[in-house]
């Protein structure tokens, strides 16, 4: 066949640098999107850690209210776009082609280019933090006016916006692209694993707000710029307005930054309690509910701009709505545990925190979403302690697990198991610790984007900071013991785990550069 | 190698979708206006035409206050007040209340009203016939000058409400955003 003869000069790939700078294989870019990801996390970690270290007395310590600011901001853009959004792309680069079947991703130079974006878009974002006038410090949501007021930063933010939205819509059209074409024979759309289900959703999603955002902020770029008045009343404009668009695209967004997470706890759940994936067909229609409800709900994030009792009602029964296919995945995945023979290594842990912890930030979801008591949460540290759950011990959490489940497939090595247990326990421990008190602080009225609090909060915060700091040391040891198993360790056998299935586990571990250069039939 | 054609058609496919929803981005501002003019949202106050004025029905019987309220936006040497502070109407009768500007500057500005009602319930129901904040008003340096607003309350207006706040915000209309 005429394709074996056009694959074989990819073979005779270039070593060192240039390996990784013109490479269009589906692995060493996923290696490239998981290390930048790894490095962002230590990036914006710090930034978190200079805003706990400041929180941790009331009064002002360590830095200016308005570098604080730039922190929050800041850590909030390099967690969303730096770390969670490539991480789940490198996981998806490597994953989705061995997963259904496939040689590579279907745009292998898409490909390249699309990581490729992502450290200049990273490196004109945080060289913000050395201009004139600071980083941005008016929140990652950039409302206007007070957005509008940063210094010589403000084009450069927008750009880098910009910039990964480009690379993040790329990824996903690739993404899809490779899911809908690429499939072995057999392979129907009901019988790929949930990790393509949901990134496939995942994908939609993205290519359907990533646009609208970069439309949002293109508008805040000729307001500042060009005597536009989208977001300007004097013109007739409407600086609410902006906070609408703003949500359209941004409760999608924390979709984009969960569902893959779903697809990997569905993954990692069934290998460890030996059993198939209870209720599979009502996972896919619960992560395709949640993809449809997501688009609707934006302006639970608004309730206290003044709306109408009908938008409140509107808004706060359509986001509870959300809660009944959420409920439907967490059922199902305690229903598959239910009487298997669990095993409980590392990535399970993770996957069993992940479910745990991201279930309380769920609940604490419910509570922000009933529209009369969100005007007490609004803009409190109930709120932070809110996302944070679904982000770190979800998110974070499920991505960790991830590499753990895949990175004896990915390296051929096993990783030091008793390291991997120290490192879930601390780092479940010190997330609770960090985050849990800020559901006691915010109820009781401590806003949010403040370097400084009344003097009852002050024990929560102490705590809260210590936890932080206990947790961002914690993950040093994730660093170290990813390399550890890079570099070497005891030889992982093809299938890793006894109770894994799928066609990533019929590959040899490490798998071939090319990983199925035959498609592999599904029956 | 069937698939190979399909493999390309997601793509461009795509990147048509990808083009449309940046184009819905910036379609969402008229969209949201529209929203807000048909339903009253956000203070936005309706525009009616004399023939609509006249199928009203005048309601004697109803007392309802108006408030107005003037303010200016920062950085805007200007005085802008009311003639009134408040006035009783009835439903279904075209009222009008002038409002006084002077520019304290030594330069010509252009200056642009922006409305709001509260409550928010209240904003369909209160609709002008006749306003200054309908266009951008030139003031010279040190002009001043009375400027009307001829509005009416549809009868319609929900029993509960029985004051209603008419605010105005002026802005210099001339200026680009504040840069720091």
């Amino acid at each position: 066949m005429s394709a074996v003869i056009s694959e074989t000069h990819h073979d005779e790939h270039p070593s060192g640098i240039k390996r990784w700078l013109f490479t269009t294989n589906h692995k060493d870019i996923g290696t490239l999107y998981l290390l930048f990801a790894l490095l962002m996390f230590f990036v914006g970690g710090a930034m978190a850690l200079v805003i706990r270290a400041e929180l941790f007395e009331p009064g002002l310590q360590m830095v200016e209210p308005q570098f604080f600011n730039s922190m929050t901001t800041m850590h909030a853009l390099v967690m969303i776009f730096g770390v969670v959004m490539p991480a789940f792309t490198g996981l998806a680069n490597w994953l989705i082609p061995m997963m259904v079947g496939a040689t590579d991703m279907a745009l292998p130079r898409m490909n390249n280019w699309s990581f490729w974006i992502l450290p200049f878009a990273f490196t004109m974002l945080l060289s913000t933090l050395f201009m004139d006038g600071g980083g941005p410090a008016g929140g990652w949501t950039m409302y206007p006016p007070l957005m509008l007021q940063t210094g010589d930063a403000f084009p450069f933010v927008i750009f880098a916006i910009h910039l990964m939205g480009i690379s993040s819509i790329m990824g996903s059209i690739n993404v899809i692209a490779t899911i809908l074409n690429m499939r072995a024979p057999g392979m129907n759309l009901m019988k790929m694993p949930l990790f393509v289900w949901t990134w496939l959703i995942t994908a939609y999603l993205l290519i359907a707000t990533m646009p609208v955002l970069a439309g949002a902020v293109t508008m805040l770029l000729t307001d500042k710029y060009f005597g536009t008045s989208f977001f300007n009343a004097a013109g007739g404009g409407d600086p609410v307005m902006f906070q609408h668009i703003f949500w359209f695209f941004g409760h999608p967004e924390v979709y984009i930054l969960i569902l893959p997470a779903f697809g990997i706890a569905s993954s990692i759940i069934p290998t460890f309690a030996r059993k198939p994936l209870f209720g599979y067909a009502s996972m896919v229609y619960a992560t395709a509910s949640i993809a449809f409800l997501s688009f609707i709900v934006w302006a639970h994030h608004m309730f206290t701009v003044g709306m109408p009792l009908a938008g409140e009602l509107f808004f706060m029964l359509t986001t509870m709505m959300i809660a009944v296919p959420t409920g439907v995945k967490v059922f199902n995945w305690v229903a598959t545990m239910w009487k298997g023979s669990m095993t409980f290594e590392t990535p399970m842990l993770f996957a069993l925190g992940f479910v745990i912890m991201f279930t309380i930030g769920g609940f604490s979801g419910l509570m922000l979403a009933i529209a009369p008591v969100d005007f007490q949460y609004h803009d409190t540290y109930f709120v932070v302690a809110h996302f944070h759950y679904v982000l770190v011990p979800g998110a974070v959490f499920s991505i960790i697990a991830a590499v753990y489940y895949w990175l004896p497939k990915w390296t051929g090595h096993m990783y030091n198991e008793t390291l991997g247990k120290w490192h879930f326990w601390l780092s479940t421990i010190f997330v609770n610790l960090t985050f849990f008190p800020m559901h006691f602080v915010g109820l009781a009225g401590m806003p949010r984007r403040i370097p400084d609090y009344a003097l009852q909060f002050a024990d929560f915060n102490a705590i809260a900071t210590i936890g932080a700091f206990g947790f961002g040391f914690a993950q040093l040891l994730f660093a170290y013991l990813v390399f550890q198993t890079i570099r070497g360790g005891e030889k992982a056998s093809d299938q890793v785990w006894e109770g894994a299935h799928g066609l990533e586990w019929t590959l040899s571990s490490p798998p071939p550069y090319h990983s199925f250069t035959t498609a592999p039939e599904v029956k | 190698m069937a698939a190979r054609g399909a493999t390309y058609r997601t793509p461009f496919k795509l990147g048509v979708f990808v083009i449309a929803m940046f184009g819905f981005g910036f379609a969402l501002v008229p969209l949201y206006n529209v929203f807000c003019e048909i339903t009253g949202l956000n203070g936005k106050t309706g525009v009616v035409d004399e023939s609509v004025v006249a199928r009203y029905e005048f309601d004697p019987d109803r007392e309802i206050v108006v408030e107005f309220m003037t303010s200016l936006n920062q950085e805007l040497n200007w005085e802008f007040l009311p003639e009134v502070a408040k006035m009783k109407v009835h439903p279904g009768k075209v009222y009008t209340v002038n409002f006084y500007a002077r520019n304290l500057t030594d330069r010509d500005v252009t200056g642009q009203a922006i409305p709001s009602v509260a409550p928010n319930v209240a904003s369909r129901y209160f609709s002008k016939t006749e306003c200054f904040c309908f266009t951008q008003q030139l003031f010279q340096a040190g002009e001043g000058r009375d400027m009307p607003v001829s509005f009416v309350i549809n009868p319609k207006l929900p029993a509960h409400v029985t004051t209603i706040t008419l605010s105005y915000t002026f802005f210099d209309a001339g200026q680009k955003v504040a840069l720091q």
